[in-house]
């Protein structure tokens, strides 16, 4: 294989499949009780200089509690996975540049900063454009592919996007001509996570998982993570999710932490559940645009919380909840 | 004749240009009234497809994000983002709509960052999301943006999504799909196509009561017109109907 070019980003995290292998090879196999906390989910999986992803997409079927509690214990130099990143991103990145010392310090972006129609984040701004965070560029696929290559075990993927771009000269990516074709590729390398949090409509205390609607990349990335923390809606018996085996698309032998976090993908959208909180969205941006009112809000909303159930009655609790479900379902037929 | 804005005839235009039965990549906001609206006129058959993992929604409402659940109305199928890039990857795609801070004549896109250092940006934005996977994998790509110097640049600040690259066989040289290219970009001044062997964006036809020195003085690099520029239609009362009944009751787009 010739190789032609290769992108000037940093890689951030080894794409070495033994070293992945090596890294699970003590992870339980068994059918144990992983029920517990979101506080202690965080203090025994999610280390500070880890390599974390966040499942879901955009504002919606997020770990919310979890990125809440990460920035809470203060976690710190974390490399991050920027893939359809916004709420979740936005919470990260509260933890630089606020003066409690720098929480992300490496991200692989293919989105970042946005939270889609409703605009840029200031603070996020702010933090990125100082330089404070290293960056390297890729796609919502390639990223999602790396994943996938994780997922099989293997070092790298090809694709045919990236090329002949900037954002190819920015990423860790490189080309190659196909050995078979002799076409030009763009080679993906595998991305590892230490730890990856996921939420998900129900699982059982073993891990077995299942979801509805899009599944964006998360069950490449429950494959791919070292250690993966599962959020759920709604915690069901074991015998539940062997009813119906066909539905369980995450594995309890991937998981090493469930926690029942009802409402848990709040602010964000969780489908068939509630939908997205645009109001609460609106006053958090417009709370970014200068430090102080932000740090009132973090300490508002986050630092001030004892818990995601404290958060969500600070929200509006049940009726503002009812309020999302209803728009959801679309009992209005949405207008 | 109907009284209409701006954003109202560029909805109409980008759905004008998509053809029944073959598939479209979209994100939220005018890409989607505009496939909305297509698919209550003339191209019932159109099927619509959203890179979080949404397969053919028959859309009842706008989405306010890419993967949030109106996305999945009524689908055929709730994928993965894999799945959909990869539909893409091999063939299965004819349209995506994209937008962008910066796009450059050859149609190439920038929505990275504002300013040249990539350590310290001017104005960070939020990078390719899928826009340059799909802009490689889609047969055509369609723009739609607001027409000003800032946007139409003879350069763009980073090359987020290829357009045409560097010109002609520049596509094919960096190893991209052959069959694919930027395709049509409408504004609120007009409507641009590329130059079949030049690849350089050229004017198709202006809106109504826009001048072609109007839009030379919003564009930053020197745009060329094919021989016979013609006048936009304006909207039709029936595609005005169903666009403010329909599409955006609650004037989310149309309102701007």
């Amino acid at each position: 294989m010739i190789e032609l070019s290769r992108g000037l980003g940093e890689l951030f995290s080894d794409p070495s499949p033994d070293a992945a292998r090596l890294a699970i090879a003590e992870k339980s196999r068994s059918l144990t009780d992983k029920l517990t906390t979101v506080s202690d989910a965080v203090s025994r999986f999610v280390r500070d200089g880890d390599y974390l992803a966040i499942g879901g997409f955009g504002l919606n079927r997020i770990p919310t509690a979890i990125v809440h509690e990460i920035l809470r214990q203060g976690r710190q130099n974390l490399r991050f996975a920027g893939h359809t990143s916004t709420h979740d991103f936005q919470i990260l990145v509260a933890g630089n540049g606020m003066g409690n010392g720098r929480l992300l310090a490496a991200v692989d972006v293919a989105y970042i900063i946005g939270l889609e129609m409703r605009g840029l984040s200031p603070h996020g701004r702010r933090v990125v454009e100082s330089g404070e965070i290293a960056l390297t560029e890729w796609t919502n696929y390639t990223l999602a592919l790396r994943f996938k290559a994780a997922a099989m075990g293997i070092p790298f993927l090809p694709a045919r996007s990236l090329l002949g771009t900037d954002t190819f000269t920015r990423s860790a990516a490189r080309s190659i001509e196909c050995p078979f074709t002799g076409e030009k590729l763009a080679l993906v390398p595998a991305l590892y996570p230490d730890v990856a949090a996921i939420h998900v409509h129900e699982a059982d205390r073993h891990g077995n998982a299942r979801f509805r609607g899009m599944s964006v990349a998360d069950l490449e990335l429950a494959r791919a993570a070292k250690r993966l923390i599962i959020t759920c809606e709604r915690l069901v018996p074991e015998e539940e999710m062997r009813r119906d085996p066909t539905r369980t698309t995450i594995p309890y032998f991937l998981v090493d932490a469930v926690c029942e976090v009802p409402f848990g993908s709040y602010p964000g959208n969780m489908p068939g559940e509630y939908f997205s909180d645009e109001v609460h969205i609106r006053a958090w941006l417009e709370a970014e645009n200068t430090q102080e009112t932000y740090r009132d809000w973090l300490r508002r909303t986050i630092y001030g919380t004892r818990d995601f159930a404290d958060y969500l009655q600070l929200c509006g609790g049940l009726p503002r909840l009812q309020e999302l479900r209803r728009q959801d379902l679309m009992l209005d037929r949405g207008r | 004749m109907p009284s209409y804005n701006a954003m109202e005839l560029m909805i109409c235009c980008a759905a004008r240009t998509l053809e029944d039965r073959r598939t479209l990549a979209v994100g939220t906001g005018v890409p989607c009234a505009a496939a909305m609206l297509a698919q209550r006129i003339h191209a019932p058959n159109l099927t619509i497809v959203f890179e979080s993992g949404s397969v053919a929604p028959q859309l009842l409402t706008m989405p306010i994000s890419v993967g949030d659940s109106r996305t999945l109305y009524h689908a055929a199928m709730a994928t993965s983002m894999c799945d959909i890039m990869e539909f893409s990857q091999r063939g299965l795609i004819d349209y995506t709509f994209l937008g962008g801070a910066q796009i450059d004549v050859y149609g190439n896109l920038n929505s990275t960052q504002i300013g040249s250092d990539h350590a310290r940006p001017r104005v960070r934005l939020p990078g390719s999301g899928g826009a340059n996977d799909l802009a490689s994998f889609c047969r055509r790509i369609l723009v739609v943006t607001n027409h000003d110097k800032r946007r139409f640049v003879e350069r763009v600040d980073f090359l987020t999504t290829p357009g045409y690259l560097t010109g002609p066989g520049a596509r094919e040289a960096a190893g991209l799909p052959r069959d694919t290219g930027p395709y049509r970009v409408i504004t609120d001044l007009a409507v641009m196509g590329y130059h079949p062997q030049t690849k350089r964006m050229q004017l198709l036809t202006l809106h109504p009561d826009v001048t072609m020195q109007r839009v030379r003085d919003h564009t930053g690099f020197a745009i060329d017109a094919v021989a016979d520029v013609g006048q936009t239609p304006a909207p039709t009362e029936d595609e005005l109907r169903l666009l403010r009944e329909e599409v955006d009751p609650l004037r989310y787009l149309i309102g701007r």
